[in-house]
């Protein structure tokens, strides 16, 4: 197990170097020059040359790697380009707002979901299950887009029980996370449902579950005993993977609402060309994944105790 | 007594228990309005959404271009729904026109041979699956040039990591499989092998992935255009939305309306399809 872990930190490493490569070439070339998006059109080539030296843009693309490792290395990605601010706080700020936003959903939802899709998958076959279904396909076909709007503009702005946009820090905060928190509920119900209801009865069909029925259980003993257990493999992948991206934050969430998260930090980035603030961000996630990525393997085997890490 | 063979392989049960299917032959003819839209749209022969059709916010009349009311500009709703449909519907089956050959090809070969080829595969599905889908597409978009065909190149770069996976999984069980061996001692090579006697049996998780990936590309080009990174010359139902939201709360309801609509029907058939292919084809669930 030791051993395992080891290896996979040591694995680790060439992944990071790739993605660091990766996103270092594609991000060189994004969005506005930002130069020019900080000295406007009608800057001197002086001053250009000079800000360019500043940030270490005039230097090789070789020198400039290596010094984007160093950052990665030492987790201290620079000031942005625009503000000129630290990223580092700017991150904290931002991932307090956007995991403020989304875990509580993240965690309502997985709690909800699974004990609603279980109670579906009990049910299986009957008006229920068919309502239930049909029902998840109609939620999915809206685009979440239209869910923004459409709740934005019935609760907040008709029927004035939230505010429209805006946030404050601290614990005032939450009635302006309140709507978004509950949209993300929402639309977050019917694929995870659909996902969860599947695992379930794909588990109803293995040989163990017509063992459990032979020896006389009951059907619920059989469900939440034994294949709740053995559906968990399934949900704790798609639940552990996603933890990473929950820093990202629901950025169209925070671009509708204007909370002052990460997401929101991503897009503008992107808009003024703000090189720094990507490739830190990129490389938060893409260590975050890896490092939840060995996480749910260990969970495998914890939970399932015929998988061997090897 | 001759004994009459019938043709029972996958593909024709599952067409049969397709066309048996009512409710999902009425979402296939959805989806095939839909592209007869857009093939339409690619000839140049449907109207023009930039041409005045009357007064500024007209609401929804009874002739062909003012049913679903017009917009600021006073251009007919319906003709840019149309006009959104058409690059929807392109970016759609472009994307998956990507996605599927990609996540085929780097599937098998990395299932089929194992390997250093195959670790190599398994290293660049984790890297591409670190940086945010968002960010990547938007990067490659960017560097592309903004437009439908590098929107396309950007979200198949990036998607045919799923379907490689499952491919290269059922490659691993069948390669081992004693069909297989009986074709190789019979000489066949590995190509052949690869895409004559085992692509067969399982191309019907790329069909299965194919509807799906239609679906997501057509959302996410809605998302992406709607975040000003996507389609730029107005023809999109992103655009449309990012200007009937503002619209919405001065009493304006008709243009959000008619492009929710027109995506809720393609999408909603869309997932009834994708839902019936997978029961049709997926051969655990042959009854």
């Amino acid at each position: 197990m030791f051993a395992y872990i080891i290896r996979r930190v040591l694995y680790m490493i060439p992944t990071i170097f790739a993605v660091a490569l990766l996103v270092f070439l594609l991000f060189h070339e994004v969005g506005e020059d930002p130069v020019r998006v900080a000295l406007g059109p009608h800057a001197s080539p002086e001053k250009i040359a000079a800000l360019e030296a500043k940030w270490g843009l005039d230097q090789p693309l070789t020198v400039q790697f290596g010094g984007f490792l160093r950052e990665i290395v030492t987790m201290d990605f620079g000031r942005s380009y625009v503000t000129d601010e630290k990223l580092s706080g700017l991150f904290k700020e931002g991932a307090w707002v956007s995991l403020s936003l989304t875990a509580p959903p993240f965690i309502l939802g997985l709690l909800l979901n699974v004990a609603l899709s279980l109670l579906i998958a009990f049910y299986r076959g009957s008006w229920f299950d068919k309502l239930s279904t049909a029902l998840f396909i109609i939620s999915m076909s809206i685009s979440y887009l239209v869910y923004i709007i459409g709740f934005q503009y019935l609760f907040a702005f008709q029927l004035d029980w939230f505010p429209i946009n805006g946030y404050s820090w601290g614990v005032a905060s939450v009635p302006y996370l309140m709507l978004p928190i509950l949209i993300m509920l929402f639309v977050r119900a019917g694929p995870e449902i659909r996902l969860y209801r599947t695992v379930f009865l794909d588990e109803t069909s293995e040989d163990y579950v017509r063992t459990a029925r032979a020896k006389g259980l009951s059907e619920n003993k059989i469900l939440f005993k034994h294949i709740l257990k053995n559906a968990m493999i399934p949900i704790l992948t798609n639940t552990v993977t996603a933890i990473p991206f929950l820093v990202l934050g629901a950025f169209l969430m925070e671009r509708f609402f204007s909370l002052p998260g990460v997401g929101d930090l991503m897009i503008t980035a992107i808009n003024t060309g703000d090189f720094p603030v990507l490739k830190g961000l990129c490389m938060f996630i893409a260590i975050g994944y890896s490092v939840f990525m060995l996480l749910t393997d260990i969970l495998y085997a914890y939970v399932d105790p015929r998988v061997k890490l090897g | 007594m001759t004994t009459q063979v019938k043709n029972n392989s996958l593909g024709r049960r599952a067409w049969r228990k397709l066309v048996s299917q009512k409710f999902t032959m009425v979402c296939f003819t959805v989806i095939g309005i839909y592209l007869f839209i857009a093939v339409l749209g690619a000839l140049g022969v449907l109207p023009d959404h930039r041409i005045e059709v009357g007064e500024s916010y007209t609401r929804p009349m009874l002739n062909v271009a003012g049913i679903l009311g017009t917009d600021f500009f006073g251009y007919s709703v319906l003709y840019k729904i149309l006009a959104g449909t058409k690059t929807a519907m392109a970016i759609g089956f472009l994307t998956t026109a990507i996605v599927i050959p990609l996540g085929v090809i780097i599937g098998a070969i990395a299932g089929y041979y194992g390997g250093w080829i195959d670790d190599l595969v398994v290293f660049l599905c984790t890297v591409v699956n670190s940086v945010p889908y968002i960010l990547m597409v938007i990067a490659i978009a960017y560097l592309l040039g903004k437009g439908l065909e590098s929107m396309c190149v950007a979200m198949g770069v990036v998607g045919w990591v799923p379907l490689s996976r499952l491919i290269r999984a059922e490659f691993m069980k069948h390669k081992e499989r004693e069909y297989v061996l009986a074709s190789r001692l019979l000489g066949a090579n590995d190509f052949l092998l690869i895409f004559k006697h085992i692509l067969p049996n399982v191309f019907h998780l790329a069909i299965i992935t194919a509807s799906l990936t239609v679906l997501s590309a057509i959302k996410s080009e809605v998302i992406l255009t709607y975040l000003g990174v996507g389609i730029t010359d107005g023809s999109s139902w992103g655009s449309m939305i990012q200007a009937a939201e503002k619209e919405l709360v001065t009493g304006v309801w008709w243009p959000l309306m008619g492009v929710v609509m027109a995506m809720f029907l393609i999408i909603y058939a869309l997932n009834v399809a994708g839902d019936a292919l997978r029961d049709a084809l997926d051969p655990k669930l042959v009854d």
